[in-house]
């Protein structure tokens, strides 16, 4: 089958940009992506790409030029650039095309993210009577596995204290600076257990990745990060999600752990191959829970996983190494691409101070997002 | 502007509609064709299966609570053979909560300030 994988990327830094669109901090990611290769706009022969609340990603080609190739807009929620990028993989492997790209960006409005229950098939009473909260959900989540894997609440602050200081090493991060431990335990409680700083917020930024396969990046010259498996699945029967009035009494099936067994089959690898992985860590407790529902540790080792700091820079699996959502913020069309765009970069020695030591060779992105939705990335060199 | 109930809050009750085909159990049902589903009444009491606190006053619309915020707490109740319902937990502390707890079914008002205001479903501890 045609070997499929990446070979040049691109990124707009995340956070806030006054005065630049969502559209064109796409377009951003996408000259950065071109100049990373040499290559040009004309030479792609297809795109996928879309943004969650910032316009059709297609409208991209007034602004790098109407050549004529093949643009498909894609929106899929929280899973919309893992999706992009899932489908560019197929039309490579699929011998249609060798060489394209994959573009997720988004520009969302300050404070949090203000879903209206009619779009979720929710009634009126629900958003009235104030459970139309994401935050509520992500509390309620963490609270239960807390109590049920002996997880202490200083462990939620480990983790943002790792995304503080990883994200002060990232040029495209947007929390730039580190936060101590003891203010991330005493800032606001937002929703227990969770507190202010244990939360991303919505933010703006791009990213581009190019494709093509094998063949063609040898015949370009250009390095190549073998793509292994970029898979997209949704919930079971017995998930827990946002925005449910009721659930099922057995709950415990969860997206990503459908979405990771995949990948890993598809791989040929197992979690404890990975030198490096991102994980979607909307809050504190995302990225512990996470931990587990992908397979790198059991339920419960968590809790010294982080006071050992194994999941540092310098540690046995050094996770969200540019901070994660917590410092980048999340621009949802993009946000799973950077998780991608930071593995390439690891993968290729170039993240300077970030840089994962040990000639990292496998690397492994996480997304989960409303309403159930998880899209998991493998790659290697 | 007149609030939304929920389904069964004249009477103080909860229903929810049984597919026969699969078994599974549907809630809510405001919005949903039951014809040929059978209704069934939520149980009145459950144990606490994990909750959390809303510490900040969500954005109107849609939220129609008080003016004037005041932290409350929301959960999941296991309701036994059933399933698991979203609720504020009342009458009790937010630090006096705590997984496990046995609760029962009340009714109060989303906003006391308000004579038309909608009743909507909580647990309280159970008393005694």
């Amino acid at each position: 089958m045609t070997k499929v994988g990446i070979i040049g990327v691109g990124i707009h830094p995340f956070g806030r940009t006054d005065g630049r669109t969502g559209l064109e901090q796409g377009a951003f990611a996408i000259r950065q992506a071109l100049k990373d290769t040499s290559l040009s706009w004309s030479d792609m022969q297809f795109a996928f790409g879309g943004s969650d609340a910032s316009g059709n990603a297609d409208t991209l080609v007034s602004q790098l030029g109407t050549t004529g190739l093949q643009f498909i807009n894609v929106k899929n929620g929280c899973a919309t650039g893992g999706s992009a990028l899932s489908s560019a993989a197929s039309a490579i492997v699929s011998g249609e095309f060798d060489l394209g790209l994959a573009v997720g960006f988004d520009k969302h409005p300050r404070g949090a993210f203000d879903p209206k229950p009619e779009e979720w098939g929710l009634p009126q009473w629900y958003g009235e009577q104030g459970y139309m909260i994401t935050t509520q959900f992500f509390g309620v989540k963490i609270q239960r596995y807390m109590h049920d894997y002996d997880i202490s609440e200083v462990t939620l602050g480990r983790v943002a204290e790792k995304a503080f200081e990883n994200g002060a090493l990232a040029d495209h991060a947007w929390r730039r600076a580190p936060v101590p431990l003891d203010e991330i335990m005493s800032s606001d409680l937002i929703s227990d257990p969770l507190r202010k700083y244990m939360f991303c917020s919505p933010a703006e930024g791009g990213v581009a990745l190019i494709l093509a396969s094998e063949a063609r990046a040898k015949q370009l010259g250009l390095p190549f990060i073998r793509l292994e498996a970029a898979v997209m699945r949704t919930r079971p029967a017995n998930s827990f999600e946002v925005f449910q009035p009721s659930a099922s009494l057995n709950v415990g099936g969860t997206a990503t752990a459908i979405a990771s067994r995949d990948a890993f089959n598809k791989a040929g690898i197992g979690p404890e191959d990975i030198d490096v992985a991102q994980l979607q860590d909307t809050e504190s407790g995302a990225e512990i829970m996470h931990m587990a529902e992908n397979g790198f540790c059991e339920h419960g080792e968590q809790e010294s996983w982080l006071a050992e700091g194994r999941t540092k820079l310098n540690g046995q699996l050094p996770v969200n190494t540019d901070g994660g959502c917590l410092a980048c913020g999340e621009p949802i069309g993009a946000s799973g691409l950077r998780q991608v765009y930071e593995n390439v970069v690891q993968l290729r020695g170039q993240a300077g101070k970030r840089q994962v030591q040990g000639d990292p060779k496998t690397a492994y992105t996480h997304v989960y997002g409303a309403p159930g939705v998880s899209a998991v990335t493998i790659l290697s060199r | 502007m007149s609030l939304h109930q929920i389904k069964g809050a004249d009477e103080g009750k909860l229903y929810a509609a049984v597919d026969s085909d699969s078994g599974q159990i549907v809630f809510p049902i405001d919005d949903v064709d039951t014809s040929g589903m059978k209704l069934i009444e939520l149980h009145s009491r459950g144990e606490l299966w994990s909750f959390t606190v809303q510490r900040f006053r969500p954005k109107s619309p849609p939220y129609a609570g008080p003016e004037e915020f005041t932290p409350f707490v929301v959960g999941y109740i296991k309701l036994d053979g059933q399933l698991m319902l979203e609720s504020r937990i009342v009458n009790i502390e937010p630090e006096a909560v705590e997984i496990g707890m046995q609760l029962e079914l009340t009714w109060v008002p989303l906003d006391p300030s308000r004579a038309d205001s909608a009743m909507v479903h909580a647990f309280q501890p159970i008393k005694g």
